[in-house]
């Protein structure tokens, strides 16, 4: 799932992580659509392969998220929505004759794009993590980070890392989950060093040094999505797809999914949801209330 | 005073401005130059202003002379101009300003955490700088107001902003309507720079709902700041779409004016240029990178340097000149037509007002009848105490005497 305001290059990241067309780019909903009213959620499903190896891909897009001029509460219907997969989920899993594989429509993980305003995080960054970070992994990514120079982007990190750690919020890889020592110190460097991923999305290819790259062209150079003295894209790629993929769904169904099982059983008194009062939906979303209607 | 010294005299206050500029009005300049602002002052000349005409000459009055009294006066009073910055923190405005007016206004600045930014709301701060070129005073005041767009909920974002403006019009209203209107210091708003944030789609709705708050008060420069973000494609893209949008919303910007038909074929295309490049998208830096050799402000990158007085780079340059050659006219647009729309609303609304306004005015006229009559005692009595030094005592006392 990927989060952030519009126009922090989402869908472009997206594409450029696996490398076709699997995010609807928004200039084509440039055109015609404004910006949403109220945060919409678009989940669009595809089938990727590679070296035999078959992945179904969800990517979950969030327009119209923190554009408001009122932004309150705008988590909510993305804390709705991850809850409701594991409603799903956890109604499939209690039926009397349940499938094999129980289709998995949850959130393995969400990125979460920061505007690279070079000063601090958003209040409301702030806010949607501390809501979100207890429910599904989160992945804090720097979008669009062409935009600081070398200095101000490792000044940025710090000053993002200490505010996350101030702030209790727990991103993925949590430390809480490490398993053994050299997972600790594996994800230790990673957290102190590397997170948040300052990243630079692109699907144009430009030749540089007589090499097709994947870039972004500017009067005043070439800028190389995967090189990494330019951006952190490659770290970012290898970190979700390459060694911590299997790592994503093991926490989500291990930790996530368990600490909204036992909320739910706890709630209909240690019975299976469903076999409360004959037809009453029990609420899914376990959220703070809002104080405020809209 | 002999021609010739009072040539020397205004020759060499008028040297300096007179060998670049050329011609008339303010025109391309290659460095701040806003000593040119009493160029765009002088509407009244067509003459240049350091020929001076002997008036010796046979047929010639002398009151082609005006405009360099006019100059010189202006220069010497000085110029005072305020600009207000507004758009969300992180945007590059405070170092934009900074790149502009080549100093550096904020010294010491501490940067909130996000913590703390949820907890606060908009504030305003105005800074004032007095700079000088060549002779020229210009008193600056930049109005900054952190906070905005800050927060989660962002719906009173710009009432605190629109409470300063109108308070700003209300204080110079009320020192017109004054008895002493000597030193009238104007902190009216000029200029309203909104920067609105590269990473987006076109305007946001904050954006569109503060520009149309503020359009019939102050005149707004719309800005796309940390152009360096977009590469050249994506900038023409974005301009397009706000332009659209600003249309669509029918949100009045500030518009150049056209270049008259008697002004040379330069500054004419000038001016064609910079309307074709609105909204600006800029770039700041006060950073001196070596590039090519020379050392020039920029922002160094591992791709490359951008530099911010690059035409090919970004619109730095069009957004100072922009500045600089319609500073005056920007200062003539807020007084012909936002003070004066603000002033007819105010003073029609005076008459509808609460008791306490209405009392405040009649108290108003009260305190000045009283003056008045204090003053016209006291010229009385003035009058009175002469009559009976020049009688030498003859004691015919009184106040008497006549009546102003």
């Amino acid at each position: 799932m990927s989060k952030g305001q519009s126009g922090l290059g989402k869908s472009t990241l997206v594409n450029t992580l696996f490398k076709s067309q699997v995010s609807r780019k928004a200039s084509s909903w440039n055109r015609e659509e404004k910006i949403p009213k109220t945060v919409e959620i678009k989940a669009i499903g595809h089938v990727i392969e590679e070296g035999g190896v078959k992945m179904k891909l969800t990517v979950i897009d969030t327009p119209g998220f923190g554009d408001q001029i009122n932004n309150e509460n705008c988590w909510e219907p993305i804390e709705k929505y991850i809850n409701e997969q594991y409603e799903k989920f956890l109604k499939e899993e209690v039926n009397i004759a349940r499938k094999k594989r129980i289709p998995d429509t949850r959130v393995h993980c969400c990125l979460y794009f920061i505007s690279p305003t070079g000063h601090s995080l958003r209040p409301l960054d702030l806010e949607f993590m501390k809501h979100l970070s207890k429910v599904v992994n989160i992945i804090p990514v720097i979008a669009k980070a062409d935009t600081m120079t070398l200095e101000e982007k490792s000044e940025f990190k710090q000053r993002v890392r200490k505010e996350l750690e101030v702030n209790g919020i727990e991103f993925y890889p949590q430390k809480e989950f490490d398993e053994d020592l050299e997972d600790k110190t594996e994800n230790d460097k990673i957290r102190q060093e590397s997170m948040p991923f300052a990243v630079v999305g692109s699907d144009k290819e430009y030749q540089v040094n007589g090499k097709r790259v994947l870039g972004r062209k500017t009067p005043w150079g070439i800028i190389e999505v995967e090189n990494l003295n330019h951006c952190e894209f490659a770290l970012l790629r290898d970190f979700v797809i390459r060694t911590h993929l299997q790592d994503l769904k093991e926490v989500t169904h291990n930790i996530h999914y368990e600490t909204y099982r036992a909320k739910r059983l706890n709630d209909n008194g240690g019975l299976p949801p469903g076999e409360g009062l004959l037809g009453t939906v029990l609420p899914s979303v376990p959220a703070t209330p809002c104080p405020t209607a809209e | 005073m002999t021609p010739s010294a009072h040539g020397a005299g205004k020759g060499g206050a008028r040297a300096d401005v007179g060998h670049w500029a050329g011609p008339r009005r303010g025109r391309l300049l290659l460095f701040f130059g806003f000593s040119a602002i009493e160029k765009t002052s002088l509407k009244m000349s067509k003459q240049q202003p350091t020929q001076f005409i002997n008036p010796e000459t046979p047929g010639y009055v002398g009151f082609a002379n005006l405009p360099n009294q006019v100059h010189r006066k202006s220069v010497k009073k000085g110029f005072e101009f305020t600009l207000m910055v507004v758009g969300e923190s992180g945007l590059g405005k405070s170092t934009l300003i900074n790149s502009l007016f080549l100093t550096d206004l904020y010294p010491e600045r501490i940067i909130p955490g996000a913590a703390e930014k949820i907890e606060r709301t908009v504030q305003i701060e105005a800074s004032t700088v007095e700079i000088e070129e060549r002779g020229v005073k210009l008193r600056l005041t930049v109005v900054d107001t952190p906070g905005y767009g800050d927060a989660i909920n962002c719906r009173d974002c710009f009432k605190t902003i629109i409470a300063y403006i109108d308070e700003q019009f209300e204080r110079y209203l009320h020192d017109e309507s004054g008895l002493n209107r000597r030193h009238i210091v104007d902190n009216r708003v000029h200029c309203c720079f909104y920067f609105i944030s590269p990473f987006g789609h076109g305007l946001k709705p904050l954006d569109v709902a503060f520009m149309k708050a503020i359009h019939n008060k102050v005149n707004i420069v719309p800005v796309i700041a940390k152009a360096d973000t977009l590469t050249l494609k994506e900038r023409e893209r974005l301009k397009k779409r706000i332009l659209d949008e600003i249309e669509e919303h029918n949100i009045k910007i500030y518009h150049l004016p056209d270049a008259e038909s008697d002004e040379d074929e330069d500054f004419k295309e000038q001016t064609r240029l910079l309307k074709a490049s609105i909204p600006f998208s800029v770039v700041g830096s006060n950073q001196l990178i070596e590039a090519k050799g020379k050392k020039v402000r920029g922002r160094l990158y591992p791709w490359g340097v951008v530099e911010v007085e690059n035409p090919e780079h970004n619109d730095f340059l069009k957004l100072r000149t922009m500045l600089i050659t319609h500073m005056q006219d920007l200062q003539e647009v807020t007084q012909d037509l936002h003070y004066e729309n603000f002033r007819s609303e105010r003073l029609k609304r005076g008459g509808r007002k609460v008791d306490n306004e209405d009392m405040n005015k009649d108290q108003i006229l009260l305190e000045k009848e009283a003056e008045l009559r204090r003053m016209q005692e006291m010229i009385a009595r003035m009058q009175a105490q002469m009559q009976l030094q020049l009688q030498g005592g003859d004691g015919d006392g009184g106040a008497h005497g006549h009546h102003v």
